[in-house]
């Protein structure tokens, strides 16, 4: 991460640059949305900056926060070595409204970054290809890294055998399985039993 | 299943040929784990193609919300399960850097011998699968022999074969064991023999080289520029690799050459991953013979590191100590932070968002090989059906990573 | 004493006979089927690799004659389900299954294939049996390979018994009737008594 580098995005943007920090040595910028583009050209095409390569691109859930996903994007420049971490806010309350340019034509690497990010989150990336559902299937209905989606609500696809109790289908049967522990002492009942030593 | 939806030009229609659709699905013993690749075909050729992923994504972001940060561990295990110790490394190292401890010497020699001979386990088993797809069994047999090898090491220091979820936020889950070094030199010795065999089997073969040379070819600029890193990515002729660039542990004192392929081609990346095969020897030769004998594995701060057993059984603080780090989890500070570490296929970043709390906020593994895949549309794009296979094994789609 | 009673139901396939040659045939047929299993392997995730390493040279799986990979499920006849099974793999698992042609069976190689592993979220099946009916389930994440071999064993038994009910299947030998069980004996030479 390069402080000589977040300086010098401050410069040229100022006004799209809403906050700055460097938590635990990485430099990070918070964007305003609009420039999210602009300043990731800049980053590309700038020789003293020459970001050649987009690493990540991820989205973060807050959703106490108005907006409410955290765009975020970190950079890497294979020459000077040097990195940053681009943020932008965007998404009210519900999860709607989340919408930020796309940045496929500046890095081939966004295409599918951005793809599982709509899919995990819901942020629509404007001007992307071909936006659609990459890790989850299409008949899927919601976001599921959002944090109001339930991690064990389940959209199966083929329907469950029609077996009772199948969500809880236990693996052992009061009758099956490894014959030690308690079961063992009912089996073994009219052979004497096991002496239980437990309670003395 | 979906279909391609990609509009037909209206030029290709007016001879009345059809490309013809071709769909290699998710169960196909060629693609390594599950993924599937809808081509559209004129003749041998491949016009379009669609390569989906996410046939096996477990949600191990969104379940790694609900636990603790040492929970972690078993997850990012899975996610490149061929070489789990390179992993857990890069995980337990951001967490060190949103803490700001070093792990004590010793410790990181032996992260670095276990992470490299987790390296040569990735390298041997996509060499391998490599070669027995384009009908080289032997070789294939061997590498595992190898791999085997290194199991033998790992379940002898960690316990278990392949997803050992060994690494913790602080150290390791145990000191290694009395023979280590021994074990390990014979280990190291005997897979680098291997690889010195299959080099004799496979590169005067005439069949095996015209199959991978200048095929899936890759320039340098399109590899930038579509993420990629690691084996993949200096085959294509750049000298990335985040050992040399941005050394973490002791890798900034050890000699180490890193190979750096010309044409990006298959070949060049089968080759380079056999010449960091022997690269990983000579690290671990040098680790070997640098690594301290005695000395803490394990960082010295209560706030993240298990107390000794004896004194949670005898004191009441470690009692209470060990409580809070088991049930609370270990209290990263707020904040957020970025770790990279050179995992088998490339640069392995972590993500980590933490709430100050003992359970993450958000955990986000960067994906080398997601990324890899994400170029493989490119790759293949006008190749013909048969070059798929070298092409799709060249480029060590690990499943659980790609799609996590 | 030591290995378990088998089942003493026999199921009898629709439109057997009682007659001498074909009680003589079934068990025949089932020594046949049993030693000379085709597999289809349905490799997703990282018990893929503990697959590679049992089919490999060291813990061979040719020995019990099953390692012969066929990639249709036109031409198996054992389905092995190595690893995790998500909902968006469930269609096609469950159309390999249906493709496959009688008598087919089923081992759920791994805990995720048998019930979900540690996986309890949006995407993952929780166990394969809540899709296909399975023969033989084989614990561990991922499991050793000896422990594949002893399920393959137990599907080998129970395809000679006959018995096509999906069900636990218990160890060979149960350690409890069987004191020895899971012990080695060791010997320094050949004329040295056995270390107990």
């Amino acid at each position: 991460m390069s402080k000589a580098l977040a300086t010098l995005v401050k410069t040229q943007f100022p006004e799209a640059v809403l906050e700055t920090h460097a938590q635990f040595g990485d430099d990070t910028l918070v964007l305003a949305p609009d420039a999210w583009k602009k300043v990731a050209r800049f980053l590309r095409d700038t020789p003293q900056a020459s970001m050649d390569m987009l690493m990540d691109l991820t989205a973060v859930d807050f959703p106490d926060r108005e907006p409410r996903f955290e765009v975020v994007a970190h950079f890497y420049s294979l020459e000077k070595g040097h990195r940053l971490r681009l943020k932008a806010r965007v998404g009210d309350a519900e999860g709607d409204g989340a919408e930020i340019d796309t940045l496929t034509d500046l890095w081939a690497s966004a295409n599918w970054l951005e793809r599982e990010c709509w899919d995990m989150f819901g942020v629509v990336f404007k001007g992307h290809p071909d936006l659609r559902r990459i890790l989850m299937y299409p008949e899927f209905e919601g976001h599921p890294l959002r944090k109001d989606y339930p991690a064990d609500k389940i959209q199966p696809l083929v329907p469950y055998l029609d077996i009772e109790n199948i969500e809880k289908l236990p693996p052992f049967g009061p009758d099956e399985g490894m014959s030690f522990g308690r079961q063992t002492h009912a089996e073994r009942e009219d052979e004497g039993g096991i002496e239980d030593k437990r309670d003395s | 299943m979906e279909p391609l939806d990609l509009p037909l030009d209206e030029s290709e229609i007016e001879l009345a040929t059809e490309p013809m659709l071709l769909n290699v699905g998710p169960s196909h013993p060629a693609m390594h784990g599950t993924v599937r690749v809808v081509m559209e075909l004129s003749g041998e050729n491949i016009e379009r193609c669609d390569v989906q992923v996410g046939y096996l994504h477990r949600g191990f972001e969104k379940m790694c919300e609900r636990g603790t940060w040492t929970q972690v561990f078993p997850y990012v295990d899975r996610c490149n399960y061929v070489s789990p110790m390179l992993n857990n490394v890069g995980f337990a190292m951001a967490c060190e850097k949103m803490l700001g401890i070093l792990v004590p010497e010793r410790c990181q020699y032996y992260r670095m011998i276990l992470g490299e001979l987790a390296r040569m386990s990735d390298h041997l088993t996509c060499d391998g699968a490599m070669a027995m797809e384009l009908g080289a069994f032997t070789p294939f047999l061997w590498m595992i022999k190898g791999r085997e090898m290194i199991w033998d090491l790992m379940e002898e220091e960690t316990g278990a074969r392949l997803t050992h979820s060994f690494g913790r936020v602080g150290g390791m889950a145990a000191p290694p064991t009395d023979g280590f070094k021994e074990h390990a030199r014979a280990v190291k010795d005997h897979c680098l023999r291997i690889v010195e065999e299959v080099e004799r089997l496979l590169l005067g073969n005439r069949i095996f080289l015209d199959r991978l040379e200048d095929i899936g070819v890759v320039p340098a600029a399109d590899a930038i520029s579509l993420g990629w890193t690691g084996p993949c990515l200096r085959a294509s002729g750049v000298p990335f690799d985040v050992r040399k660039a941005h050394p973490y542990l002791k890798y900034g004192e050890i000699e180490f050459d890193v190979p750096v392929g010309q044409s990006g081609d298959c070949f060049d990346r089968f080759m380079v991953r056999i010449e960091e095969l022997k690269q990983c020897g000579r690290i671990i030769d040098q680790c070997l013979e640098r690594m301290p004998d005695n000395g803490p594995i394990n960082v010295d701060d209560p706030r993240v590191v298990l107390p000794p057993k004896e004194d949670v059984y005898s004191t009441i603080e470690g009692t209470i100590q060990h409580f809070k780090i088991v049930m609370e989890g270990l209290k990263l500070p707020a904040g957020e932070v970025y770790s990279y570490t050179e995992g088998g296929n490339g640069e392995l970043g972590y993500y980590l968002v933490s709430d100050g709390s003992g359970t993450p906020w958000r955990v986000r593994i960067r994906p080398p090989c997601f990324l890899i895949t994400g170029g493989l549309e490119r790759v293949i794009t006008g190749q013909m059906i048969a070059d798929v296979v070298p092409c799709f094994g060249s480029l060590n789609m690990i499943g659980g990573e790609c799609d996590r | 004493m030591g290995e378990l009673t088998p089942t003493t139901t026999q199921i009898l396939e629709p439109g057997e006979g009682q007659g001498f040659a074909t009680t003589r045939l079934e068990p025949l047929l089932a020594w046949a089927q049993k030693y000379s299993l085709f597999m289809y392997p349905f490799v997703t995730a990282c018990c893929g690799m503990e697959f590679m390493a049992v089919t490999s040279p060291r813990y061979d799986l040719g020995r019990f004659g099953a390692e012969a990979p066929r990639f249709s499920p036109r031409q198996s006849d054992l389905l092995w389900v190595v690893g995790t099974i998500v909902q968006r793999q469930a269609p096609i698992l469950k159309r390999i299954y249906e493709q496959m042609a009688e008598p087919k069976w089923v081992m759920a190689f791994g805990t995720c294939a048998s019930c979900g592993g540690f996986y309890d979220n949006y995407a993952c099946v929780a166990g394969i049996d809540k899709i296909i009916p399975c023969d033989v389930y084989i614990p561990g994440c991922p499991p050793r390979p000896e422990a594949v071999l002893d399920g393959l064993l137990l599907l080998q038994d129970k395809i000679q018994r006959g018995d096509k009910r999906p069900r636990i299947v218990k160890p060979r030998t149960d350690p409890v009737t069987n004191p020895k069980h899971g012990i080695v004996e060791l010997r320094r030479s050949r004329n040295s008594r056995p270390i107990v």
